[in-house]
């Protein structure tokens, strides 16, 4: 599978229409593909492409500018190690080493069984809990090596598998915005003066004009 | 097992230093609509009642008053950015920058899990105010718990009618579209996040003009604001200019999150006071840092994220704000506290904050792609052992030609409320490539002899006469 199946398509119709211009959903589409198939394959963006009307080497060229978005399969679970400053600080660098050994891979690489990618991440936000990881981009604070082995026994065994799921989704709680809600989304040269801006700029020439 | 909740967010509150920002953040249930209401140091939406009473340029000015400095890392006042839109032309937009991703910097991811209200509150003020036609909350990829928890309240307020159309029975009507970024830091630099947003790749448009406000999305005004900054908002427009600015200083009112992380005993969030507290309190006060891991020495310290330039002992005493830490040659960025203890390998530092530029750089500007690039492959080899003796001149003509002549420049404080020199000297569109150069001229300035002691270490090889003898002997010995 690789195009979207008939509820996404219904779906990324959804989220197209919440933005002035087709095109501004390409990125958030690239992350519904990725979500139906677990990396972003070239029929997925060439189906993009066909929706927010613009070639499929423009989805590629955005698509490619981003970490996220993965090109190849990767693993079921997207194991990532801080090393930036914080982590790097408390251990960060010889964690991420521990994880390669404990899966016998380089970081950027996939264990055989594809299960796990393991990367080697930049600055994930939780510089005060450091060394800290994602997987799958659920955060882990303060891993130690024994925790990290835990946590990727936890992931091959599938004992985690209800708090991190599978590689390509992200929040599981999505913004629930029906086309015919929506309050004032048109392509920008068919909007004008909103109307509160119009009222009181009103009342003031009125109050202006009275005045003089 | 996930940690989505359980983040020290220590933050402290006394008598006299209210919780602007974090006041729900350890309240059961504070990122509910009801939670909102009831908990915190003030109701929730009620700021939101007050502002739609007043005309939306009086919200702009009330804003003004206030001094409301943007907390993203430029520290420009929110109030004068939204008055750049320029008179008559719409639509306006608004983009609420959630990409956090400075190293060291832990602020917003809590703002948007645990008060995501606050920051929609916020959004509809500054919607108001400048009469956008659509507000974007673009939360960095990496964030899914932040996601969940602002697309949560997103539905809860539109069934609520906060959001949407003729909020609250006015005439005020606003869309707030939660969008994903995918990955990349640079997309924290305002108009590369207006390019993601428009479906491109996100690299920063050539200046001028300076300001979205001018320019932005889809070539028309928008304003690029900070989520701590509109978290300020609601709090605001609850408590008024007066009590918001008999906190902190005059020219820096109001309170800054902190994260404080590194080598100290209590690392956390911290909710402070501008310009009241300093340095040494946040890393020695019980209530804050509690000191420096094991009583060890602190060697150095990073006062405002990764482009920031270091500070050491000496700067202990300056205050936490902007202008202070500008004039002093480095700047309070994002809120990102990194302190090192005297264990730390200054070059082992600097390589890998070099290496983030290296990998974030979008690749638009030459100095930045190549520049960055040949940074971390000099460092990296002085590291291993095989740096050479011209390789810290070679650093530094690198360094200068991304960022000419003396790096950094400190602000004169006459010059207004930038913390930062603006626009900084450099040959790139954006700062992305000079940040990288922050942690060079810090570490070799200062720690010269560190870098001097693994590049001799090839140097001493030793290769005389008497070891090649040596070596003669044994292998004529051998036969």
């Amino acid at each position: 599978m690789a195009r979207f199946n008939p509820e996404n398509e219904a779906l990324a119709q959804r989220i197209i229409a919440r933005y002035p211009r087709p095109k501004s959903a390409t990125i958030p589409l690239c992350h519904l593909a990725q979500e139906q198939d677990g990396w972003l394959t070239e029929d997925a963006m060439a189906h993009v492409a066909e929706l927010v009307g613009c070639s499929p080497a423009e989805v590629l060229g955005t698509a490619s500018f981003y970490e996220m978005f993965k090109l190849h399969p990767v693993g079921r679970y997207c194991l990532n190690v801080c090393t930036n400053i914080s982590c790097q600080l408390l251990g960060g660098e010889e964690l991420l080493h521990h994880a390669e050994e404990t899966l016998g891979i380089r970081a950027g690489g996939t264990t055989p069984d594809g299960m796990i990618t393991l990367e080697d991440v930049e600055c994930i936000a939780a510089c005060t809990e450091a060394p800290a990881v994602q997987a799958n981009y659920r955060y882990f604070h303060q891993v130690s090596p024994d925790d990290l082995d835990g946590l990727i026994e936890g992931l091959r065994t599938g004992a985690l598998a209800d708090e991190v799921p599978d590689h390509g989704t992200l929040g599981l709680v999505r913004q629930d915005l029906p086309v015919d809600r929506l309050a004032n989304v048109s392509p920008p040269e068919d909007q004008g003066v909103p109307p509160w801006i119009a009222r009181h700029e009103a009342a003031a020439a009125a109050g202006a004009g009275e005045g003089a | 097992m996930t940690d989505a909740d359980t983040t020290t967010t220590t933050t402290s509150a006394t008598a006299e230093v209210p919780r602007i920002v974090s006041s729900r953040f350890d309240a059961e249930g504070g990122h509910t609509l009801d939670g909102y209401r009831s908990t915190g140091s003030y109701s929730g939406y009620e700021g939101l009642r007050a502002a739609l009473d007043m005309a939306p340029g009086a919200v702009t000015g009330f804003v003004k008053d206030a001094t409301l400095l943007g907390r993203g890392g430029a520290g420009f006042p929110a109030g004068v950015k939204w008055g750049f839109c320029p008179p008559g032309v719409w639509p306006r937009y608004i983009v609420v920058n959630g990409d956090e991703s400075e190293p060291g910097t832990y602020k917003d991811r809590l703002l948007m899990e645990r008060d995501p209200h606050q920051l929609i509150e916020g959004c509809l003020i500054a919607a108001y105010a400048i009469g956008a036609a659509e507000v974007f909350l673009y939360v960095r990829g990496e964030m899914p718990h932040a996601q969940e928890r602002i697309a949560a309240a997103l539905n809860e307020a539109y069934d609520a009618n906060l959001v949407g159309r003729n909020i609250l029975g006015t005439d005020f009507s606003v869309d707030i579209v939660l969008t994903w970024g995918a990955g990349a830091y640079i997309v924290g630099e305002e108009t590369a996040l207006i390019e993601s947003l428009e479906g491109n790749r996100g690299m920063p448009r050539l200046k001028p003009p300076y300001f979205p406000a001018a320019k932005g999305l889809y070539l028309y005004p928008t304003v690029v604001n900070n989520v701590e900054t509109l978290s300020n908002l609601p709090w605001l427009f609850t408590h008024g200019v007066d009590e918001y600015c008999a906190v902190g200083t005059e020219s820096s009112p109001g309170t800054r999150l902190i994260a404080l992380s590194g080598h100290v005993k209590r690392p956390g969030v911290y909710e402070v006071p501008q310009g009241t507290t300093t340095f040494r309190e946040l890393f020695y006060d019980e209530r804050y840092g509690g000191g420096i891991r094991d009583d060890n020495e602190l060697k150095m310290f990073i006062p405002g994220g990764a482009s920031a330039p270091w500070f050491f002992a000496e700067q202990l005493d300056l205050p936490l704000e902007g202008r202070p830490v500008g004039a002093a040659g480095s700047m309070l960025g994002s809120g990102a506290v990194v302190a090192m203890d005297h264990t730390t390998d200054a070059v082992r530092a600097c390589l890998r904050l070099v290496r983030f530029f290296a990998r974030e750089s979008c690749g638009k500007c030459t100095p930045c792609r190549e520049g960055t690039t040949w940074e971390e492959k000099i460092l990296q080899r002085i590291l291993d052992g095989h740096g050479r003796p011209s390789d810290l001149d070679l650093l530094l003509d690198v360094a200068d030609n991304i960022s000419p002549g003396p790096y950094p420049v400190a602000a004169d404080p006459g010059q207004g409320l930038e913390a930062v020199p603006f626009p900084p000297r450099q040959t790139t569109i954006c700062p992305l490539g000079p940040s990288s150069v922050a942690p060079i001229t810090s570490a070799i300035r200062r720690f010269r002899h560190e870098f001097d002691a693994k590049i001799t270490r090839r140097d001493s090889i030793p290769v005389t006469a008497e070891t090649v003898a040596g070596v003669d002997e044994g292998a004529s010995a051998h036969v």
